[in-house]
């Protein structure tokens, strides 16, 4: 049940982050969820991150649509207002948010049936209007609350537990994202904790939608032989086309890399992204290139993992829309509102 | 013989859409309520871009009846596709002006009416010689004929044309004169004025002309509403246009250019009602316009806002259903569903404005409302109200408004508090303080439609559900004494006979009720102008023997809502429904209500 809270245990030598806060105040409640399941691992590299990056909770939202995976925003930074929306409807609701309250750190956590299926529009316009969020698609193949049915993003050909195949062709949250214009695109796997850490800052520091889709085993429903969702296939496939280090800001580049092999990403708060490259010839900055290389992979069955497309330059919309730098909410009533003199002469021009 | 029609008299004017007939018809419009006679304007127009036949009625009324009357004394056919038909809408005794460059008198025949033709093409074409000024200047020139016809003041037509050409003199000379092409035809050809004209009776002060659509984003503006987020729909589109436009005007920042406002065109309504409550949840005034068929997809998300509390406002400008229906027609068809949107046990206050100024003023009450009972708020007007032109008084502002936020605690105030509750009924009302997202990580809570309790956790427990519902019940009390209450017209004398309406419907009983008295009929009458109904509504239909509720669909929805909440006799409640897509006319209230008496009186 998500109402059971944690119990806050204060061990000795615990370190607080550059706002005073310990590790523990970026959790909530107690996880509900399967023992193993991939959607916890990623519930605690947020955790890591956000604390990492000294984020006051307060400043953050965090919404969901339904699933497993929209679960869990009640597991982590209880001090932050949450939001479980309706079934694939949390891009919408955050989109909102986002206009009313523009200095929001907003994350959004959805699963593959919540926006590749019900909600796959949704997604796909908040990718297009570019909302300043992390985008987490907790992506395990499967409807798990319902009981083991195929999602859309099941690989075709893949064995569902009671053995029947998938005859449909997976849809792809990280091209679609790319097709869609998106500035930030993203893939990493639950098991992979340092790397899904480094994609949560960046996608947080990112000004603009960053989805971030992660492999995550449902070990109840799609872990099994001929899965190509579970923890056996996801490792033995797992290909991570570029390798990514976070370096805060006012930060010194410590590593040094021969030409060629690395690209500096700066992002609008100074904090930079060092991309090495892992695979010849990969650019995460060129969408065709990287579209093209996504569907090489997929043919050969690999999850390609990494920060595989950015684009910080591309407006957000609120720079797209012109809105004030103050957030909306904040505006006092005597700056909305345009006085009786004005409605009076408005209304001259009406007869 | 036609009989002598001074400021009382309907001119429909039949054209082609697409042809720029909109602008003559309001320069006629506006030009008879300088002249200080009560007008309205209603636009019959169909779902299309270009080439379909639509009309624009205007009624002239000394009186200042507002609604259809159903009678057409001069019309201008300006559509061949549709001589037949407008000529057999002609009143007897009345006037049929039509472009005679293709003279169809065979065509033409009525013995009970008059058939004027202006030859308005071939006066044009020799006129003006670019062919879309000769298009255009056609329909200025049968204002023109109409100014000598029915004795509009030229010298108003012509400060008219000034001031909407002000910056284009050029275009003013050229009206004019083919406002004078048509002026001076009619004036040589037939005796000036007809029996039916139109009389200077002052000059309309203190009104103006707007349609509730303006009124209404003018409104939101007025409420400091900041996002609005919507799907195209006619016939609510305007409603947004307006509130985009006037956010233009006063809502940009002079030194930045930056935009106090944020307007989202959504990807369909489900996402449009999402970004209204994520918005309202971070504490922006946010609002959606849209109709039935945006209500229907939205209605996930009504009763997700309900059950979480979130204040919301939803502007539904009805239209004819079901289903697709007739986009461009009028109805009062979405009022069960607003009351009781979305599945599982849920009801929304709704608000009924019955002209532009209360879509104006209630649009203010929606965001207050909405705030003071964190809940979905519904404004129910219609395609009458929102699209068509209304004679109205100017609208007021108060200075010293200040907007309801409802029970918001500030950060500082969630810090005296020794813990946060989000669901928690401290004051009895049925509702509990809310805090917003940014602002103090105590005040933290976790907005969810699945089941919670009044601590704001989840919870699967039955008597904590039940005490989360049965508290909801308690704030919708609250709401029936925070509702606009109804407006009493009582009759000149005591009477068992009442009668409800609500919205568009109000100008044909006001009328049919004058109608009435000459026929012998009383009837007190009561407008409700919100639900929940408030505790005069059912003494209303208490302290009558029958009430007749006047609405316009098929089924009779307020009555079924009247039935369901006033806790009433069903027999009491006796239908009067108009539901064909027009206005509701006033003849329909009067022989709505003869005809059960008639019937009655027999048996």
């Amino acid at each position: 049940m998500t109402f059971i809270a944690k119990p806050r245990i204060d061990l000795p030598g615990q370190r607080t982050n550059e706002i005073g806060l310990y590790r523990r105040d970026y959790e909530g409640v107690l996880s509900t969820l399967c023992a193993g399941c991939g959607h916890d691992s990623i519930t605690a590299a947020i955790v890591q991150a956000f604390w990492e990056m000294s984020i006051p909770p307060e400043k953050v939202v965090k919404l969901s649509g339904i699933g497993c995976s929209s679960k869990t925003p009640a597991y982590f930074i209880s001090g932050a207002h949450g939001f479980n929306s309706v079934h694939g409807r949390m891009p919408s609701v955050a989109t909102g948010a986002m206009a009313g309250n523009r200095d929001l750190v907003c994350i959004g956590v959805s699963g593959d049936g919540d926006s590749l299926s019900i909600g796959f529009g949704q997604f796909g316009h908040a990718v297009r209007r570019n909302v300043n969020m992390l985008y987490i698609i907790e992506n395990n193949g499967v409807y798990g609350l319902t009981k083991g049915q195929f999602s859309a993003s099941a690989d075709k050909g893949s064995k569902s537990k009671k053995g029947s195949i998938n005859q449909w062709k997976n849809i792809d949250s990280v091209s679609t994202a790319l097709s869609m214009g998106g500035s930030f695109a993203a893939r990493s796997f639950s098991g992979d904790r340092e790397q899904l850490v480094t994609l949560i800052k960046a996608g947080v520091k990112h000004p603009g939608c960053a989805v971030l889709e992660v492999v995550s085993p449902c070990v109840t429903f799609n872990n099994h032989q001929g899965s190509t969702k579970s923890y056996s296939y996801t490792r033995d496939h797992y290909h991570p086309a570029s390798q990514t280090d976070f370096i805060p800001p006012a930060t010194e580049i410590k590593a040094t890399y021969a030409e060629g092999e690395s690209t500096i990403v700066e992002l609008h708060d100074g904090s930079k992204l060092l991309l090495k490259k892992t695979d010849e010839g990969y650019d995460a900055t060129n969408r065709s290139r990287v579209l093209r290389y996504l569907e090489q992979q997929r043919a050969r069955g690999e999850v390609v993992t990494g920060l595989l497309f950015i684009n910080g330059e591309l407006p957000e919309m609120h720079q797209i829309y012109g809105t004030s730098h103050t957030p909306l909410k904040d505006i006092g009533f005597e700056k909305l509102n345009p006085g009786s003199e004005v409605l009076a002469k408005l209304q001259s021009r009406m007869r | 013989m036609t009989d002598k029609r001074i400021n009382d008299f309907v001119l429909k004017i039949g054209t082609v859409n697409g042809t720029g007939s909109a602008s003559a018809n309001s320069l006629l419009m506006k030009a008879m309520f300088r002249m200080g006679i009560p007008v309205t304007g209603k636009n019959l127009f169909p779902s299309n871009i270009q080439g379909l036949p639509t009309w624009y009625e205007i009624r002239a009324n000394h009186q200042g009846y507002m609604s259809r009357s159903g009678r057409v004394d001069v019309m201008v056919a300006m559509n061949a596709q549709t001589y037949q038909r407008d000529l057999e809408d002609v009143s007897a005794g009345g006037f049929l002006i039509y472009d005679s460059t293709w003279p169809r008198e065979r065509q033409l025949v009525r013995d009970d009416i008059t058939v004027l033709g202006v030859p308005l093409a071939k006066l044009c074409n020799e006129h003006f010689s670019d062919a879309r000024v000769r298009i255009l200047m056609k329909n200025i020139a049968y204002v023109g004929a109409l100014a000598a016809l029915l004795d509009i003041d030229t010298k108003i037509l012509r400060s008219l044309l000034e001031e909407a050409f002000a910056s284009k003199p050029k275009l003013v000379e050229s009206n004019l004169e083919a406002i004078n092409l048509g002026f001076n035809y009619a004036m040589e050809n037939f005796t000036c004025p007809l029996p039916v004209h139109a009389e200077t009776m002052g000059d309309n002060e203190g009104y103006v002309l707007i349609d509730g659509n303006a009124a209404a984003g003018l409104g939101c503006v007025y409420a400091g509403a900041t996002v609005g987020a919507w799907y195209p729909i006619t016939p609510s589109t305007s409603l947004m246009d307006s509130f985009d436009y006037y956010c233009s005007m006063f809502r940009k920042d002079v030194d930045s250019g930056e935009k106090n406002y944020c307007i989202i065109q959504a990807e369909d309504e489900l996402a449009a009602a999402g970004i209204v409550l994520g918005a309202n949840w971070t504490g922006a005034r946010a609002f959606t316009p849209t109709s039935g068929p945006g209500i229907s997809l939205m209605s996930e998300f009504i009763g997700f806002a309900y059950y979480a509390e979130i204040p919301s406002v939803f502007f539904d400008v009805q239209r004819v259903g079901p289903s697709t229906g007739m986009p461009t027609r009028t109805q009062q068809c979405d009022i069960m569903l607003c009351a009781y949107a979305s599945h599982g046990d849920t009801m929304h206050p709704l608000l009924l404005p019955a002209n532009p100024k209360e879509c104006f003023e209630m649009a203010v009450e929606a965001f207050d409302l909405a705030e003071r009972l964190q809940t979905p708020l519904f404004v129910l007007s219609d395609l009458d109200i929102g699209m068509n032109d209304w004679m109205i008084p100017e609208l007021e502002w108060d200075d010293n408004y200040q907007p309801d936020r409802g029970k918001l605690l500030s950060s500082d105030d969630v810090d005296q508090l020794e813990k946060f509750y989000r669901y928690l009924d401290v004051d009895g009302d049925g509702i509990a303080a809310r805090t917003l997202p940014g602002e103090n990580a105590k005040g933290a809570y976790f907005v969810r439609g699945s089941g919670h309790n009044k601590h704001g956790a989840y919870t699967e427990s039955s008597e904590e559900y039940t005490e989360l519902v049965d508290r909801l019940v308690t704030k919708w009390q609250t709401a029936k004494s925070l509702v606009p209450k109804p407006v009493l017209k009582p009759a000149q004398q005591a009477t068992s006979i009442g009668i409800i309406a609500y919205g568009s419907s109000d100008g044909a009983v006001v009328e049919a009720l004058d109608q009435l008295v000459e026929d012998g009929i009383h009837a007190d009458y009561m407008r409700v102008r919100a639900f929940p109904f408030n505790g005069e509504v059912s003494e209303f239909v208490k302290n009558h023997e029958k009430v007749f509720v006047v609405e316009q669909n098929r089924d009779a929805q307020l009555r079924s809502l009247l039935i369901l909440e006033t806790n009433t006799d069903a027999a009491k409640l006796i239908p009067v429904l108009h539901y064909n897509g027009m206005p509701i006319p006033s003849q329909c209230v009067v022989e709505g209500l003869c005809e059960y008496l008639k019937a009655e009186a027999v048996a």
